[in-house]
């Protein structure tokens, strides 16, 4: 058991800082209900270090505190990767050895996302972070549909490009928008494939909780800062994995 | 002027490029007809307002006429004769019974052909004199209240997608310090083959665009203009499927700035390439008549390739967009060509880099307002180095003369703007402004130094890129352009001439074709 409270420049000191707007017009009052707000979330003292006015109607505030709570480490949930990570040449060879052809993977941004960048750095050989996209792996054949693809046609698309996996990413989360396209595309795919068919359904995108998969109805949520290389990783693991089992 | 020693006889060179790559692209433009160029002619003749489904009449009418006659002789001469014939007495009661099926359209012969023209000249004209006296309205107030105080024109973002959120969110950015207002569509109104109808409220990551949401804002702005004693401009979105009706409506309205690019339909959105380059010119022609400045969206090609690699790739397009927007009538003035700083900033020397491609824009089109598009690549969520960033990005802006600053939001892929991220987002700019607004004055890169030499090099692959596209085979439609398109030159992404969102809404011209929209556009120029 670890316990850990912040650091601002001693151990154990417990100081964060915090920014602000209060619907009201910049005065002493108003800072005294900065400090307040402050208080209530638990800093104690608060510091109001910075007030300004914008507009007649609203001030902003810099505060600086110290915290009282303690964290546990050990009661902290985070789904942990449960899969070895592969280079690319590990990756292709342990295709190779199970699947004896070329993995599918179909891609798309879902709804009227029109922003591609996330499903892009994944798949286009380009790919993110120093690693490149799955379209350089040998054995990993790639149809990356792009922006704004219906559910449909993703389905039908999977079906006639035999996928094993698809992979869909979701940037817009205005009203839940990512979470409504996930469950009407996993429920898409639970109609047209018999269970044992059904290709890996990954979804990614920097709002996304990776800790929802089975409440979205897919085998993978990937949250913000995801390489290519994961991914690979992942698919490689469940679908060698399956097809051992 | 002249801090780059480009070679003029380069830039010739490149603009000649651009103009032998156009060309057959403009030529394909004009030998087509597209629902939405029809659709903009009849709203241009007054016709608005949807069915009880939320169709717009518009829509109702240019699809009966094309299923009776075929969209290729245009619209104008089948509405306009069956208006002569008595088979009802205005636009509107003609789309509602073609709507239920009792009228039959036919191309008119003869005398009847010519009434009809001279019907439908004078009905669109008068919407053309209602965009005249639109622009005239503008350079009034603009006389009466002011102007914006100073270039760069400060340009901000609302997206609330409800129109009566934007209203008072505009008003507030206009306080603060705003010389543009851009109202962000939602997104997939690109796709939308109809332009929604009334003052709409639900919009995912913005606001649809619609005649009578223009006609709110615009009139709110007017009211925020007097108050602050400067003319606030506003602007919205000219692309997707319906660029020529929002075009139309937008001069109608009087927006001031529209977003409108030549190939981003094609390349982002999946638009087919004949439908976005026929739209796109007439649209243009539209806004080139309304006095409204466009803006071009170099800056998306950043967002997907390499901002170092790809900088060409902005340079080559924003010669393509000044060719097609000037051919069809705009002006120098009118020609707000984007650009983004959006190097990685880990790239060793980037601020001088971004400092060489805005130059290069700058000396390329020296008349033109520049949009300067901030950061958003890798802007991480770390909120105090992207300030930071933004920071950098606005120096680039001053030393560079933009007319158009974007401002740039720390918080940027993490919460759509907070009031807070905004006045900070202000405080930067003004900052930078106040201190180093007439730096340029004592910026001169040295002849031979890095800058000189980044920026020849780029306007060097510029020109080898349009190079090739000429020299692409150009099979189906005689145009290199297009097949460099379909082979993914742009944005990596490939995107064939006959296929894409849209293209069921193409037509080739018939010998008889007739537009009076376009005859008054091109004649009057």
């Amino acid at each position: 058991m670890t316990i850990v409270r912040p650091y601002g420049d001693t151990t154990g000191d417990g100081m964060v800082q915090l920014s602000f707007t209060l619907p009201i017009k910049h005065s002493k009052v108003a800072e005294g209900a900065a400090a307040q707000l402050a208080n209530k979330m638990g800093m104690d003292p608060a510091l109001v270090v910075h007030a300004k006015p914008m507009g007649d109607d609203f001030t902003f505030f810099v505060v600086y505190g110290r915290v009282n709570h303690l964290v546990d480490t050990d009661q902290v949930e985070v789904v942990e990767r449960d899969y070895p990570l592969l280079t690319p040449k590990e990756a292709n060879a342990a295709i190779k050895r199970s699947l004896r052809r070329r993995m599918v993977v179909v891609g798309g941004c879902i709804g009227t996302d029109a922003h591609t960048v996330g499903i892009d750095a994944i798949l286009n050989i380009k790919g993110f972070a120093g690693e490149k996209g799955l379209e350089y792996y040998r054995e990993v054949k790639v149809v990356n549909l792009g922006a704004q693809v219906g559910v449909p046609q993703l389905v039908e698309a999977a079906i006639a490009e035999k996928a094993d996996a698809v992979l869909v990413s979701q940037v817009v989360t205005q009203r839940d928008a990512h979470l409504l396209n996930t469950r009407e595309m996993s429920a898409a795919f639970r109609e047209s494939y018999p269970p044992a068919k059904r290709p890996l359904l990954v979804v990614g995108g920097p709002r996304f909780d990776e800790t929802m998969a089975e409440e979205l109805g897919v085998d993978r949520v990937f949250s913000r800062g995801t390489t290519p290389g994961e991914v690979a990783s992942y698919l490689v693991h469940r679908l060698t994995t399956r097809k051992a089992s | 002027m002249g801090k780059l020693t480009l070679d003029a006889a380069d830039v010739r060179r490149a603009r000649t490029l651009a103009r032998q790559v156009g060309r057959p692209i403009v030529k394909t433009a004009q030998q087509h007809t597209t629902v939405s160029v029809e659709r903009a002619t009849l709203r241009l003749a007054g016709l608005g307002g949807a069915d009880a489904e939320g169709t717009p009449w518009v829509n109702r009418l240019a699809d009966a006429v094309r299923a009776d006659v075929g969209l290729e002789h245009g619209v104008a001469l089948p509405v306009w004769d069956a208006l002569l014939r008595g088979e009802a007495e205005d636009l509107l009661v003609l789309a509602q019974k073609a709507g239920a099926g009792s009228v039959t359209f036919r191309i008119p012969e003869g005398r009847d052909l010519t009434r009809a023209r001279t019907a439908s000249r004078k009905a669109v004209g008068a919407g053309i004199k209602q965009i005249d006296r639109r622009r005239v309205e503008r350079e009034r107030i603009i006389a009466k209240v002011g102007d914006a105080p100073r270039k760069p024109w400060i340009y901000l973002i609302v997206a609330t997608g409800d129109i009566h959120e934007d209203i008072p969110q505009a008003q507030a950015a206009a306080r603060e310090g705003a010389d543009v207002i851009a109202v962000i569509r939602s997104t997939g109104q690109s796709l939308l083959d109809f332009v929604p109808e009334g003052a709409t409220r639900e919009g995912f990551a913005g606001t649809y665009a619609t005649q009578e949401n223009f006609r709110l804002m615009r009139a709110a702005l007017d009211e925020t203009s007097r108050e602050l004693g400067r003319y606030v401009r506003l602007t919205n979105y000219a692309s997707g499927l319906c660029m020529p009706e929002i075009a139309a409506l937008a001069g109608l309205e009087r927006l001031d700035m529209m977003l409108n690019d030549s190939m981003y339909g094609i390349l982002f959105r999946d638009i087919n390439p004949i439908r976005t380059f026929v739209d796109q010119r007439f649209s243009r022609q539209v806004h080139a008549r309304a006095g409204i400045i466009i803006n071009t969206g170099e800056d998306n090609y950043l967002t997907t390739a390499d901002a170092v690699e790809a900088a060409h790739t902005v340079t080559t397009s924003q010669l393509l967009n000044e060719y097609f927007a000037k051919e069809a009538g705009l002006e120098d003035w009118q020609l707000g060509l984007g650009h983004a700083f959006e190097i990685d900033p880990a790239v060793p020397d980037s601020f001088r880099m971004e400092l060489a491609h805005a130059l290069l824009a700058r000396e390329l089109f020296p008349k033109a307002p520049l949009k300067w598009m901030p950061p958003t690549r890798h802007m991480t969520g770390d909120v105090f180095r992207g300030y930071l960033l933004d920071g950098f990005f606005n120096l680039v802006g001053a030393l560079t003369d933009q007319g158009i600053l974007l401002v740039g939001m720390m918080t940027e892929a993490v919460v759509t703007p907070w009031l807070s991220d905004r006045d900070l987002a202000l405080q930067n700019v003004r900052y930078v402004m106040d201190a180093a607004g007439n730096l340029h004055e004592d910026f001169h890169p040295t002849p031979d130094g890095f800058i000189n030499t980044r920026a020849k090099q780029v306007l060097g692959e510029s020109i080898q890129l349009l190079e090739d596209i000429k020299a692409h085979p150009g099979t189906n439609y005689g145009a290199g352009l297009l097949d460099a398109i379909a082979d993914g030159t742009f944005g990596l992404m490939k995107r064939p001439a006959d296929k894409g969102r849209g293209l069921d809404g193409v037509a080739r011209k018939a010998p008889d074709h007739y537009n009076p929209a376009t005859e008054i556009l091109e004649g009057d120029k």
